[in-house]
């Protein structure tokens, strides 16, 4: 199905069934944290996972997202469906500007030209007015679907929530699996060689960011739509340093990864947000341990294990 | 008064001198970045925390155990390179057969875990830390008044940054640095510590670090973010300047806190994206940054 294997095609349909089955057990609100956090990592996870770029500035399109799709449906009365999609071009089209700058360089300088750019994103966002500066673009209301479907109750919106994550995780899937996503392997694996085979290396970079950009901000409009607020904590870096975490933990380069990362790492913000700063001290201490004896992650340990692709 | 392009001279002056002081810390900071990087192949994520562990050093020598601002400005950078040879001891050192992102991320943790421990024991709000009594005041230079301290801080981070381009263009343990930068199995075969070179480059960097902290404290308030609020422009300065010279990143780190500090005078909304801007026209003009080395 999909180009799935068969492991993973019963991967795949355990996550939709527990996607169904969660939110009559658990509070619908938290799983559609996990879903919005799932699908920023699966679209961070295309960029480190098949191109092999780690960029540390994802956050800059997340907030962007947010931002846009809160305005939008807050002062425009815009449709739910067009404030996400409206979210999703915003990451498109700032991921083609960062893009095309951040491209020309590779590994460690890549990560730190897409974080200084994102800070300027974050610094842009301070300054703006129409982002509310400190304060955020607050109680945002989460509007109609196709003008009839209203969202206010936490249970529709959830299927929202659902639909948009499948639909990224699905369209994620099927660009890593297409020539495209073959090239872009290539790439990650040996560019010089891949350039000499005439391909345009930086192209192929550069839509790839722009996908995982778009889905950062898809992401990001769903997260304002579900929880009614955009912030400046959305376009932080420390944001782009979460959805590598999250990543991390659940594995680069796993398709299930990133998904599972976010399950735990929104589940541990969840019960140590009481503690203020030990959050960041448990993410800090998450990051050294995964680095130092958990490269893999969770979801590559357990493929590994069981000798299949995850 | 005098006018400059229809500014105050002071103010001009005035902005002109808090550049060039940000300008100081940009280079301490890419300076030691810079050399670790060099040797060690990772970017120091944790840089910008160790930086604010030397200013919090420095507050605990004077109001743990009485020692004040002069002895500080030595003990600081040892204690908190020493703490920097033990992370690279314990844990970096681990990682360098493997990719070099693993590096960064390592240190990012790094960075998350002492920023947040801090932030516990401290609060965000930030702590004083008085000038010392012989610094205080100002001098009038017939075209501004200086506080004394701020030219110290200037002073001082030029002769560090000259001292550390000396040690490593001008000594024998610097030519033994650089050639094991090049080419370290060579080196090795000459019968040099390689590993332990290693280990004192990283705490030499921190130390530098931690010596800009010493000197921020006064400065800025003494505070857990102190650190990540620098960090991330110093990385902005580090992609401007390229990581291949030594004298590079000291220009670039000076250059664009002055370049900064303009703006403060003449566009003050852009004065905190004006490093970054920078950073978008070199990256379209010359990628590898001003003093880089090609790829």
């Amino acid at each position: 199905m999909f180009g799935f294997s068969r492991a993973q095609t019963i991967a795949f349909l355990v996550m939709v069934a527990l996607i169904v089955v969660c939110p009559f057990i658990l509070y619908p609100v938290f799983l559609m944290r996990v879903l919005c956090i799932a699908l920023f990592a699966c679209a961070f996870n295309l960029m480190i996972g098949y191109v092999g770029l780690l960029s540390f500035g994802h956050a800059a399109f997340f907030g962007m997202g947010s931002y846009v799709a809160a305005w939008t449906i807050k002062f425009w009365h815009v449709d739910a469906s067009i404030a996400i999609v409206l979210g999703g071009a915003t990451g498109a089209f700032l991921g083609l500007c960062l893009g095309y700058l951040a491209i020309r360089r590779s590994g460690i300088y890549f990560a730190m030209i897409t974080l200084a750019l994102a800070q300027m994103v974050y610094f842009f966002c301070l300054e703006a007015p129409f982002t509310g500066g400190e304060d955020g673009i607050q109680q945002v209301p989460r509007g109609k679907l196709f003008g009839f479907i209203d969202l206010s109750n936490d249970m529709t919106m959830y299927c929202l929530v659902a639909s948009v994550f499948l639909g990224g995780f699905l369209l994620i899937h099927r660009i890593i699996h297409s020539p495209f996503g073959q090239v872009l392997k290539g790439i990650r694996e040996n560019e010089p060689r891949a350039t000499s085979l005439g391909y345009r290396t930086d192209d192929y970079k550069l839509i790839a960011f722009v996908l995982s950009s778009m889905l950062a901000g898809v992401a990001g409009g769903t997260k304002a739509l579900v929880f009614g607020i955009a912030t400046l904590t959305d376009v932080h870096y420390a944001t782009s340093g979460e959805v590598v975490l999250t990543t991390l933990l659940g594995g680069l380069g796993t398709v299930f990864g990133p998904a599972m990362g976010a399950l735990v790492i929104v589940t541990m913000e969840n019960y140590l947000a009481q503690f203020g700063a030990w959050v960041t001290v448990t993410q800090g201490v998450i990051f050294i341990v995964c680095v130092l004896a958990f490269r893999r992650g969770i979801v590559g340990e357990i493929g590994g294990r069981l000798k299949i692709n995850l | 008064m005098i006018m400059i392009f229809g500014i105050p001279g002071p103010l001009l002056f005035g902005q002109l001198l808090l550049g060039l002081i940000n300008g100081a810390f940009y280079a301490m900071l890419s300076l030691g970045l810079a050399v670790i990087f060099g040797m060690l192949n990772i970017i120091n994520f944790a840089h910008g925390a160790l930086f604010m562990m030397g200013a919090f050093c420095s507050w605990m020598l004077l109001n743990y155990l009485g020692i004040g601002y002069f002895p500080a400005l030595i003990l600081a950078p040892l204690i908190i390179g020493a703490f920097g040879i033990v992370l690279e001891k314990t844990l970096i050192s681990r990682l360098y057969k493997l990719d070099h992102l693993y590096g960064l991320l390592l240190t990012f943790g790094l960075a998350l875990v002492i920023e947040g421990l801090f932030r516990n024991a401290y609060g965000s709000s930030g702590l004083p830390y008085r000038i010392p009594q012989v610094l205080t005041g100002a001098t009038d230079l017939g075209f501004m008044f200086m506080p004394n301290y701020r030219g110290w801080v200037v002073l001082c981070a030029a002769v560090v940054c000259f001292a550390t381009w000396a040690i490593i263009e001008k000594t024998s343990l610097g030519a033994t640095l650089r050639a094991a930068t090049e080419n370290a199995p060579l080196v090795q075969a000459f019968g040099v510590n390689v590993p332990r070179l290693i280990t004192l480059t990283y705490g030499g960097g921190i130390a530098l670090a931690a010596f800009a902290g010493v000197l921020a404290a006064p400065i800025y308030s003494v505070n857990p973010n102190m650190g990540t609020n620098f960090i991330n422009t110093v990385f902005a300065v580090v992609v401007i300047g390229g990581m291949g010279s030594i004298l590079g990143s000291i220009v670039t780190g000076f250059a664009l806190g002055v370049v900064e500090g303009l703006t403060k005078v003449f566009y003050p909304q852009a004065s905190a994206t004006v490093v970054f801007v920078v950073m978008v026209i070199i990256l379209l003009t010359r990628p590898r940054g001003l003093f880089g080395k090609a790829a």
